[in-house]
């Protein structure tokens, strides 16, 4: 029993199609006891108001933007050292999903932003390279979709990734390799100093732990639509030689 | 490679035209800017650093794929990649060919559009500085995403979307030195990070851009 059975499509297909209810529903129920818990059950915060629940939205879409970058550099790194096709799907997969989270932590951010710091944009060092970030998901997803060949597809796509994880870095750190920006720092740390409340971090940990379930049921579903298609053009392929 | 550098080159300058094409561009960019936004001296010299880098940008990015594009359709980039010369070599020549048609170019010109653009007094040596720092970066940079895009049948706007962004980083550090430099402040940190994105650049993206050749001339 090792990770790499599942290489074989049939074997994920068998296991994802058994985990897929599980995962959503574990996603779905996390989803809403973390945001029934934090938007309604929480007090509001002296300095920011009601405004501060939006992080319940704001810091897991971040968190997962980057993520799914990182999810999609492991898949491509696999698909080049060892050529799984579900290891370049899953990586196919997860690109729209990734940019959807990304448009997700960059609209809450201008939400939140123009009660807090009077703008809706501003040219900070972590906005900026979020916004490359959410540019580079676009090529992702173009490049993957202008190249014919699926092979030639997963190959290019795979280097673009590779490249592009050096700005997904960027945008994980940028908070604190700049800090001349208006973004503040961690919200999560060990150090106490810099940690929001237990009242606020303890609804945020469930929106976490719901949104990282969520991308997880979304990759391992569109992985599965990726995986019929391929088939589906498999037996098309064979009924046009027949 | 001086070979290949020399073929590129004579290329570059004797047919196709792409020689002259970004230098006009460029010129053209620090022409319609002030009708523009207006000819104010005072608006201009705030915004020339940026204009002149965004121009020499957008000038680098309009010839690059004629780095492998044509190699590619005649069939000499096969040639190219069976040869002994590693395939990292090659695109590593081709950036420099590309540098020295457009970026080198471009640094030399741009003093003269800084006067057009009323760039204060202090900042031409770190324009001058910046782009010839930033400018062989921009080509590299430009060389992978044309690696990316070559075996594309419509890759020239898809590419424009991939390298863009990798663009940013160096547009940012290079207009800062610049825009630093003309008001008299210290410009040691952009000037080295932007030192750091060229040599990093340099270093690394060859390998990823011979890597897109061989997939796309499998």
């Amino acid at each position: 029993m090792s990770i790499w059975e599942y290489a074989n499509p049939k074997r994920f297909m068998q296991t994802s199609g058994v985990l897929l209810p599980w995962v959503t529903a574990a996603a779905l129920v996390c989803l809403i006891a973390g945001l029934i818990w934090g938007f309604f059950l929480t007090p509001d915060a002296d300095k920011f108001g009601s405004t501060v629940k939006i992080i319940y939205l704001h810091v897991p879409a971040a968190m997962m933007a980057i993520s799914a970058w990182m999810m999609m550099l492991v898949a491509s790194l696999i698909w080049i050292i060892r050529r799984h096709h579900v290891s370049a799907l899953s990586a196919k997969a997860a690109a729209p999903v990734g940019l959807t989270f990304t448009l997700i932590g960059l609209v809450t951010g201008a939400i939140w932003g123009e009660p807090m710091w009077g703008t809706w944009w501003a040219w900070d060092p972590r906005l900026t390279s979020f916004l490359i970030l959410a540019l580079f998901y676009l090529g992702y997803i173009a490049l993957w979709q202008a190249v014919e060949d699926p092979d030639t597809a997963a190959d290019l796509t795979s280097v673009l990734c590779i490249v592009g994880s050096v700005f997904a870095f960027l945008s994980r750190y940028a908070v604190l390799f700049w800090n001349q920006g208006l973004h503040q720092g961690a919200s999560l740390s060990v150090d106490q100093a810099e940690h929001v409340a237990d009242v606020y971090s303890n609804p945020l940990y469930v929106c976490i732990a719901g949104f990282i379930l969520l991308f997880v049921s979304l990759v391992l579903l569109r992985t599965r639509t990726e995986i019929r298609a391929r088939r589906m053009q498999a037996l098309l392929a064979r009924e046009r030689l027949a | 490679m001086i070979a290949l550098l020399i073929r590129d080159l004579r290329l570059a300058v004797r047919a196709g035209g792409g020689f002259g094409l970004g230098l006009a561009f460029f010129l053209l960019v620090a022409v319609i800017v002030p009708l523009g936004v207006g000819p104010e001296p005072a608006t201009l010299a705030k915004i020339s650093p940026g204009i002149l880098w965004v121009g020499a940008l957008l000038s680098c990015l309009l010839s690059l794929d004629r780095i492998f594009a044509l190699d590619f359709e005649d069939g000499s980039l096969d040639l190219l990649a069976t040869s002994p010369m590693p395939l990292e070599g090659v695109v590593t020549v081709k950036a420099l060919a590309h540098w020295l048609v457009t970026g080198l170019p471009l640094v030399l010109v741009a003093p003269v559009l800084g006067l057009l653009l009323n760039l204060p007094g202090a900042g031409y040596a770190w324009l001058l500085a910046s782009l010839a720092l930033g400018t062989p970066a921009l080509s590299v940079i430009g060389a992978f995403g044309a690696a990316l895009t070559v075996g594309l049948k419509r890759g020239g706007l898809l590419m424009s979307l991939l390298v863009l962004p990798l663009y940013l980083p160096t547009l940012i550090f290079g207009a800062e030195v610049v825009r630093r430099g003309a008001q008299g402040l210290a410009v040691g940190t952009p000037l080295a990070l932007l030192a750091g994105i060229t040599a990093g650049s340099l270093a690394l993206l060859p390998f990823a851009a011979a890597a897109a050749i061989r997939v796309n001339l499998r």
